[in-house]
């Protein structure tokens, strides 16, 4: 084994008997002399992918000096089912099954990215009423994405109250995504041409009444975990992406907004019934997971009035346009985006002409966000690692895809 | 009756309120945590979920006891008991009412608090030995907790001391009786002067226990499970256990500080001697309470960091304790 990381992870730091201290073992090293001439030695850690607080299956490898970070590496992959290769064999009405697999707690904006795509090389005029479900469908899901991410953000400081208050109010979002959809997860409900199936009777009232007690709870939320003099000092300065390294990395959504760059894909691309409702972009200022969490707790206010919007102003006419069912996009190429509630989700798609897709590629924020993360570990402690990785809610189902 | 045989018989009584408490403060927790979360708790087993509980203590009995290969078997091994013992010597000198003590020390507070300091020493011990990472940084951080809080929860209990004049939990307790203008009782968290030192004292006292917002050592959300990733079966279940009667006896603490111990305001004396359950009644409850305040803190409030904890308690902490312990001898034997 060349990879001095796998001894240490077999040596382990407690084997046995005490090594020389002339000679350490493989893999740790040794830390500069204080200002006492006192030395002492990493431990490198391996922080997942059995962690609770990774998020599902993270890897980080993370050398510590005590409790402080020195160097962190993260490994993925252990969620990788392959649907950009999957959707080589799918036709184009199934991609959205494989999309609802990759970012399993927004799958909506998934699928209207693959729909978005599609309707683009076919040229398919989508009904008004069909754009109008997208966007109130699509915000339903964020408010469902964002208050996973903020009962887990809560759990990641040690909190556990918030968590069960957020899974409240993200079951009674998942009740109604279930009405209109069929599904509380993998809808496959957003499809190229429109939507699968008109709003069930007596729905808007059910979403009145969900909007009317969730601003309501929002305020509660904020000042259950937000409030919390404890909960700011963890979250306060810690983890900083700036403006610059934000967009070096290719950060999108809330964790770019944070750093107080002002790009919102439903505003710089406006997609579905987005030009017509009337919405504002939450913005931060350092970047730090304070920011990040006040630019995600405002963009749930944003979305609920984005609901009541959607609800109100609902076009009558076709839920979607006349499409075949074996969808066949001339030869091409085409790129569409969308702001999921993790960032930029896009997909380009290159098509020879057949039924299925020649190449997908699917392009989520999570990536990006961990790859900055990784530049930002070093000099933190333990405890703050989790809650960066909290902060910038990367999710792994889309990262790892 | 001789001697021997009454402590004998004292002896038994704390081992079996022990353990009972033990379970029925987990039942406590389990269903006070799930009210606050918006759940029920345990309903399933017996009663209201009352047998879930004891099934729990026979599942933790009869699972199998797995000792990892690279652990120090010794130290694996003792490091539940070092956890569990001080905890049940700490009721001992409990006054649960009127000289109603296992054995009535006359340094009784001042003997809880040397047997409840051997605790994180388990705890490090389990830490050390466990072979594991995450618990060689869980008894690590209760190391460090234990240095920086055991001095301020010290001092913090010296100006309740300096008042009663006796270091015997009774006579504390029986310096509180009585009433001041003869409306408020004696209590001596109703006297100003004590409630920064009764501040103290209480994050003093979650640190000492590890729990929230001060459970570094087994902050599940960074380090696992921190000292205890190892453990399981009832080796895991003596900590467990340890942890709530620690809970117990420092809640138990605080009452006869600061809480005027088995006493009820305002009640003459006659009425303990005529009903004898009376006062451990009062001083159970009072005790009870004090859990739940700890619970529900613990199902509310996020963990704070390690370097902001070792903050508090050396820089903040220690000083004012200090501090106090000087304004109270110079107030109460100067003014007063």
């Amino acid at each position: 084994m060349s990879d001095p990381r796998v001894d240490i992870m077999r040596v382990g730091l407690l084997s046995e008997g005490t090594h020389d201290p002339g000679t350490p073992p493989a893999g740790i090293r040794r830390a500069p002399a204080g200002v006492d001439g006192l030395t002492t030695e990493h431990l490198i850690i391996n922080m997942g992918p059995q962690h609770p607080s990774t998020h599902g299956v993270l890897r980080m490898l993370i050398e510590v000096d005590g409790e402080e970070i020195v160097t962190a590496e993260a490994s993925v992959g252990y969620l990788h089912r392959g649907i950009e290769k999957l959707a080589e064999h799918r036709k184009f009405n199934a991609l959205g099954t494989l999309m609802d697999r990759g970012d399993y707690v927004s799958g909506i904006h998934g699928e209207l990215a693959v729909a978005l795509a599609v309707e683009r090389l076919m040229e398919i005029e989508v009904p008004a009423k069909a754009d109008w479900i997208r966007s109130l469908v699509g915000e339903i899901n964020r408010i469902a994405s964002h208050l996973i991410w903020y009962g887990t953000f809560g759990l990641d400081t040690g909190a556990m109250g918030q968590f069960l208050y957020a899974m409240r109010d993200r079951e009674a979002l998942l009740d109604i995504l279930e009405a209109i959809t069929g599904q509380r997860m993998t809808f496959n409900y957003v499809r190229p041409g429109g939507v699968v199936a008109d709003l069930p009777e007596g729905i808007d009232d059910k979403i009145r009444a969900f909007c009317d007690t969730f601003d309501r709870y929002l305020d509660e939320h904020e000042a259950l975990l937000g409030g919390n003099e404890i909960f700011q000092a963890r979250v306060k300065g810690i983890g900083v992406i700036d403006a610059e390294k934000a967009l070096a990395f290719g950060l999108t959504g809330a964790n770019l907004r944070a750093a107080g760059v002002d790009f919102d894909v439903r505003k710089a691309r406006p997609y579905a019934a987005y030009p017509e409702l009337d919405f504002e972009v939450p913005l931060g200022t350092t970047g730090d997971a304070w920011d990040r969490y006040v630019v995600r707790m405002g963009e749930m206010r944003q979305a609920a009035r984005m609901i009541r919007q959607c609800i109100d102003g609902m076009p009558e006419g076709d839920y979607t346009a006349k499409v075949s069912k074996a969808l066949r996009p001339p030869a091409g190429e085409v790129y569409a985006s969308v702001e999921s509630a993790r960032g930029e989700t896009g997909i380009h798609l290159v098509t020879d002409g057949g039924d299925t897709p020649y190449r997908m590629h699917y392009r989520g924020g999570s990536l990006f966000a961990l790859q900055a993360l990784e530049d930002i570990v070093p000099g933190h402690l333990i405890a703050d690692v989790v809650m960066m990785i909290g902060s910038t809610d990367i999710m792994l189902g889309e990262l790892d895809r | 009756m001789s001697p021997t045989l009454a402590i004998i018989i004292r002896l038994l009584a704390i081992l079996i309120l022990m353990l009972t408490n033990g379970v029925m403060m987990i039942y406590m927790l389990r269903k006070v945590l799930g009210h606050l979360h918006i759940r029920l708790g345990p309903v399933h087993v017996g009663p209201y979920g009352l047998l879930q509980t004891p099934m729990d203590v026979l599942k933790l009995l009869t699972k199998e006891d797995i000792t990892p290969r690279a652990v120090d078997k010794w130290l694996f091994f003792l490091a539940p008991a070092v956890v569990a013992v001080p905890s049940l010597m700490a009721y001992a000198a409990l006054p649960f009412g009127d000289g109603l003590a296992a054995v009535g020390l006359e340094t009784g507070l001042l003997f809880t608090f040397a047997v409840l300091s051997i605790v994180p020493i388990g705890i490090l011990m389990a830490g050390w030995a466990s072979a594991n990472k995450w618990s060689l940084l869980g008894g690590m951080r209760a190391a460090a907790q234990q240095i920086a809080y055991e001095v301020p929860l010290l001092l913090s209990v010296l100006p309740a001391v300096m008042i009663a004049g006796t270091m015997s939990l009774g006579g504390i307790v029986e310096a509180q009786s009585g009433t001041w203008l003869a409306v408020i009782p004696r209590w001596f968290i109703t006297n100003p002067l004590l409630w920064p030192t009764f501040l103290i004292f209480a994050i003093a006292g979650l640190v000492e226990l590890n729990q929230t917002p001060f459970d570094l050592s087994e902050g599940e959300s960074e380090i696992v499970a921190g000292f205890a990733s190892e453990y399981s079966a009832m080796k895991f279940g003596l900590m467990f256990l340890a942890e709530f009667s620690n809970q117990f006896v420092l809640s138990a603490l605080g009452v006869t500080l600061f809480f005027g111990g088995w006493m009820l305001p305002w009640a003459p004396m006659s009425w303990y001697e005529a009903v004898p359950v009376l006062a451990p009644a009062v001083f159970i409850t009072k005790t009870y309470i004090g859990i739940f305040v700890m619970m529900w803190i613990r199902g509310t409030f996020p963990r704070v960091r390690i370097d902001q904890l070792m903050d508090l308690g050396w820089k903040r902490l220690i000083p004012a304790a200090l501090f106090l312990i000087v304004l109270t001898g110079v107030i109460h034997k100067v003014v007063v």
